[in-house]
């Protein structure tokens, strides 16, 4: 029975039917799902705190305005993902609760610290861009709800990108220490972007089960050697020279061949020790913990005026 | 908070312009009627998306079951004659 059923399943993905919250799917493809939405949504929340970092010290207003835009789109892109991630019947406060403990992971370049202003323009640009080249590739993955919070997400991510590449640039073309700003961040930024599309593809054990199942459309080298070929482009428009020695155009491939990624550094931040990642959490907590008597008081106020209604009624 | 103070679940109906029906986006959570359309203006508006929301609460949404689908939509598949192109007309008498 089971196994006609996955056949079915199998059926559809292959031709491009999405699978919707109430139709059949295998436990497995329920758990992935669950497993790499919530990550998203969890990036989405914490990816506030580096920027937050900045708003009180944005340099214009211009600027300030931007950020807070941009930042209170991550906490509706983590919004439109929890949903979504409830759709397959996990429970909202259990999915937060395993970001608190330490259950559930989130993307690892959030635990880098943002030490100056050029930061909020790195992330923009290569961090958003990064996340952008993802997120493309989502929006068609085969699970319906995650489909659809993807091209929300994509529709509003590209005001991102361009903030943050027009932030580097406005530093790039200003004194030379502003220039210097630039290309330290950029320098900073740069290999923990690429660690965003994750593991090279011979050490991502799952990649070919989530290929098949169309949860993801591409491998992550595919999508880390996309954004290279993006990015390196605008980074010469700059004049900034991105941080490896071994970039270098690959006439016959069509594509750039870069250096070695030290996935080692990867793998030290993914299992809690990068500069931020306690802080980062005990960030969540507090303003989960201080949000506490603000969310009971909501449902007693609401109790109140339904018992109120029911009295005149 | 725990799971028995959990705000329930809402559906949100956002019109994008007069003239067009409202249309499903998404869902929030939400105290009541009122907190529901305050967020859903937060969450699914912010670029001049919508000019009226509705929300429903979400139990209060009956819904079909895929295991019914066959049974509910196979009926139509063999009715081609409820289409215009399946009537003759012609050519002379141009378009109908």
């Amino acid at each position: 029975m089971s196994e006609e059923l996955e056949q079915l399943f199998q059926e559809k993905i292959d031709q491009d039917i999405k699978i919707e919250p109430k139709d059949w799917m295998p436990e497995r493809y329920r758990k992935t799902l669950i497993r790499q939405m919530s990550q998203h949504a969890h990036s989405e929340i914490v990816g506030m705190l580096p920027e937050g970092n900045w708003i009180t010290r944005a340099p214009s207003l211009r600027r300030k305005v931007a950020l807070l835009a941009k930042v209170q789109d991550e906490a509706g892109h983590g919004l439109y993902l929890y949903s979504a991630v409830e759709t397959l019947g996990a429970d909202r406060e259990d999915t937060i609760d395993d970001l608190h403990t330490g259950k559930a992971k989130y993307s690892s370049i959030f635990n880098y610290p943002t030490i100056s202003w050029a930061d909020i323009g790195a992330i923009g640009w290569l961090v958003d861009g990064a996340a952008i080249v993802n997120q493309v590739a989502l929006q068609r993955t085969s699970y319906g709800p995650y489909a659809r919070a993807m091209i929300r997400i994509c529709k509003e991510e590209s005001f991102h990108q361009r903030q943050g590449y027009e932030i580097t640039m406005t530093l790039a073309k200003g004194s030379p220490e502003q220039k210097e700003m630039a290309q330290e961040a950029l320098n900073r930024w740069w290999w923990p972007s690429l660690m965003m599309f994750g593991p090279p593809d011979d050490e991502s054990p799952n990649t070919a089960q989530s290929i098949r199942w169309r949860v993801k459309r591409h491998t992550n080298d595919q999508l880390r050697q996309e954004f290279i070929d993006m990015t390196v482009p605008q980074a010469e428009y700059l004049g900034l020279t991105i941080p490896d020695p071994d970039l270098k155009w690959n006439e016959e491939k069509g594509m750039y061949d870069f250096g070695e990624i030290d996935w080692e550094e990867f793998w030290h931040v993914v299992k809690g020790n990068g500069p931020c990642n306690k802080d980062r959490i005990k960030a969540r907590k507090a303003a989960k913990d201080n949000g506490e008597w603000v969310r009971e008081a909501a449902n007693a106020h609401a109790e109140k005026k339904r018992q109120q209604e029911n009295k005149v009624a | 908070m725990s799971k028995s103070n959990e705000w329930p679940l809402w559906e949100v109906f956002i019109r994008s312009k007069q003239g067009l029906n409202h249309k499903h986006v998404g869902n929030l959570r939400a105290t009541d009627a009122a907190m529901a359309i305050d967020n859903a203006r937060d969450v699914y508006t912010r670029r001049q998306e919508g000019v009226s929301i509705w929300v429903v609460e979400s139990v209060n949404v009956a819904a079909s079951s895929p295991s019914e689908s066959g049974a509910l939509f196979e009926p139509a598949n063999d009715k081609i004659y409820r289409h215009p192109t399946f009537y003759d007309i012609p050519d002379e008498i141009g378009h109908m």
